[in-house]
């Protein structure tokens, strides 16, 4: 498995947006599947993501103009969601599961570990913009406690030592 | 007992729909379309199955609810946001077999006459779904879903929709918000999902599990699933063992084995030698159950009968190094973190006991605070609230409190003086004598 790193496009290119060709096409896709625009809302934040990294107000306001919708309502959905990032997230974002059996089973000397190894606490990114650490709920994987997120992909039943050994190969490869 | 569920798990190449076809897979489905709608659903019914997602309510029963003569469209959603905590079994089924969830989608979505259904996943999990894409993609290559399947004239399409965090989305009315591109704000319910659901319209919401459960149920019969388990708990059931057990995983069995059975025997007994303290057995919203109540069945008749729930099927287990007062303080964190604020009782409620969780677990705790603590779970647990949530965090809470009130005990005794600026919420003093104290 290699994990993705992400891209996210600086904040003073995503002020404004227009969606290209590619972009519209996938939109017209989702379209299809529901009776509403509004559903496609998701869908298509989910899109922009993949695409930009983050989700910016610039990114909200295209988003609102194609599902005319406000920008304030679709500000609220990003908003409730935690998955949308609303800063340029770090290119690996380290997602710990802090809930019930992931402390049980050493989620908190992973976390102590992370703050040795790289220096930042829940919700700091290193000053590279390398690695951003999240503290997050249960992950539904709680059978490979404790359990971390990289970006899109899972690691289970993670020590110390390996995830010293996946921090390095991480930083190797971006 | 045989593995029905989970027969894929360690089959080469298990996910593909040629070994799933070989494996009798989209018999059910043939066989449910020769039959009218009405018969499968009575099938269903006979089986006796109850829902797996949480509240184990007899799924056949609410297909019925689904008015026959509606005229507009109908949807089906499979709930597979599976974010219950300790619960990882939607994921077990999806990894090794997508085909059987698409072909249990097939037959409820007949079963009630929609011909949209939507699988709502939680957005974490995007591998599980490209994994439901591709085997969508291959269902329809094969002509089980699509138009005019199978020259039945019946017509179905399921798409794959990501949720994007939020453990209330699983609730099954938030998840329709969500669905229609909302925030995930539970509705008040009646109407029930049943008459008035996503777009307005008749929807049923199913688990990824009890929707596994329909191809087996159609091709093997409703007496068949009925005669695993125990009356009115009948069939196989998936437990999510984990925490502080030798195995971790998950372990299909018959309902109405024993906890003990679960922990010892199949998950393999506590690690490093330690003993058992306690678990919950269906998920952090079910009441705790100590040691002395591992033998307590495991099936939703029984687990109700204990004060508690079987839920999900997720057993948590803990061991005695744990402290009970940390265990109130992770799942405070949970529950305050996610609850979607529309109710006053869940939203401060779940936020004061997280504040006195903290200061109990950093040594400030005061005499008052576990009968606090009580009393706030007391206000968000008797219907207050829009949706279960409200139960979800203050029953288990007010079981740690009850069945461990020594430890809450012990941690007040160890306290410091207060100093006043670390007080997010004063210490109740005296009876208040409006609300019955
Ligand atoms: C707070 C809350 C969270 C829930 N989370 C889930 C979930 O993650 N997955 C799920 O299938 N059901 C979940 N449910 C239960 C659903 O509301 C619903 O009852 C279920 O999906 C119905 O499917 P079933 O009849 O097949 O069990 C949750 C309920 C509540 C109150
Ligand atoms: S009980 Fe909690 S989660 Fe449910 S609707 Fe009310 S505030 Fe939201
Ligand atoms: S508690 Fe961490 S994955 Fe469930």
């Amino acid at each position: 498995m290699k994990t993705q790193a992400i891209h996210a496009v600086p904040p003073e290119q995503l002020q404004k947006v227009t969606f290209d060709e590619a972009m519209e096409k996938r939109i017209a896709e989702i379209f299809e599947r529901y009776p509403t625009k509004r559903a496609a809302m998701l869908p298509v934040l989910w899109l922009c993501q993949e695409r930009y990294g983050w989700i910016s107000p610039g990114v909200i306001a295209a988003v609102a103009e194609r599902l005319e919708e406000s920008p304030a309502f679709v500000e609220g959905v990003v908003s409730f969601y935690t998955m949308f990032h609303r800063q340029p997230p770090a290119k690996y974002v380290l997602q710990l599961c802090v809930t019930l059996s992931c402390e049980l089973c050493g989620a908190k000397t992973l976390a102590h570990h992370i703050k040795e190894r790289l220096g930042i606490g829940f919700g700091e990114k290193t000053p590279d913009g390398t690695f951003q650490l999240l503290g997050v709920e249960c992950l539904g994987a709680c059978g490979g406690a404790p359990v971390i997120q990289v970006n899109e992909d899972y690691y289970e039943n993670m020590t110390p030592e390996k995830l010293d050994q996946l921090l390095s190969e991480l930083a190797r490869e971006q | 007992m045989e593995s029905v569920l989970l027969r894929a798990r360690g089959v080469a190449n298990s996910r593909d729909i040629t070994t799933y076809l070989q494996a009798g897979g989209w018999e059910g489905f043939k066989k449910a379309l020769s039959m009218p709608p009405e018969a499968v659903t009575q099938e269903v019914i006979d089986s006796e199955l109850r829902g797996r997602g949480g509240a184990g309510f007899p799924t056949g029963r609410k297909w019925s609810f689904v008015p026959k003569d509606h005229p507009g469209p109908k949807y089906l959603i499979c709930n597979a946001d599976e974010s219950e905590p300790g619960t990882f079994k939607d994921r077990e089924i999806i990894e090794y077999d997508p085909q059987m969830v698409l072909e249990g989608i097939a037959i409820a979505s007949y079963a009630i006459g929609a011909h949209t259904a939507y699988i709502y996943i939680r957005g974490e999990f995007f591998r599980w779904a490209k994994i439901l894409e591709e085997a969508i993609a291959q269902a329809r290559a094969h002509g089980f879903l699509g138009k005019d399947i199978l020259n039945t004239g019946y017509d179905l399409d399921v798409w794959v929709h990501r949720g994007a965090g939020a453990y209330i989305c699983g609730e099954e009315t938030a998840l329709i918000e969500s669905l229609e591109g909302k925030r995930g704000f539970p509705r008040l319910k009646p109407p029930f999902p049943a008459v008035v659901g996503v777009f307005g319209k008749p929807t049923v919401v199913n688990n990824v599990e009890t929707l596994a459960c329909l191809p087996h149920i159609m091709t093997r019969g409703a007496r068949w699933f009925a005669s695993i388990g125990r009356p009115r708990n009948t069939g196989p059931k998936l437990f999510c063992v984990s925490g502080h057990v030798n195995r971790p995983g998950v372990y299909e069995l018959p309902l109405g084995v024993t906890f003990r059975e679960i922990i010892f025997e199949h998950a393999g007994g506590i690690r490093n030698g330690r003993k058992l303290k306690a678990f919950f057995p269906g998920g952090s919203s079910a009441p705790v159950l100590t040691a002395d109540e591992v033998d307590v069945v495991a099936d939703f008749d029984s687990c109700a009968a204990a004060g508690t729930m079987l839920g999900s099927g997720a057993v948590i287990v803990m061991d005695d190094t744990v402290d009970m007062v940390e265990v109130g303080r992770n799942l405070a964190h949970f529950y305050a973190h996610e609850s979607c604020g529309q109710c006053t009782p869940c939203r401060e409620g779940s936020d004061w006991c997280l504040d006195i969780l903290n200061r109990l677990v950093q040594g400030y705790g005061h005499p008052s605070d576990p009968d606090q603590l009580l009393r706030i779970c007391r206000f968000a647990s008797q219907g207050m609230t829009i949706c279960p949530l409200g139960d979800a965090f203050s029953l288990p809470i007010s079981s740690l409190v009850s069945k461990f009130r020594n430890e809450f005990a012990a941690a007040i005794a160890r306290a410091k003086p207060i100093p006043p600026k670390k007080l997010p919420v004063m210490p109740w003093v005296g009876k208040d004598v409006r609300f019955g104290g």
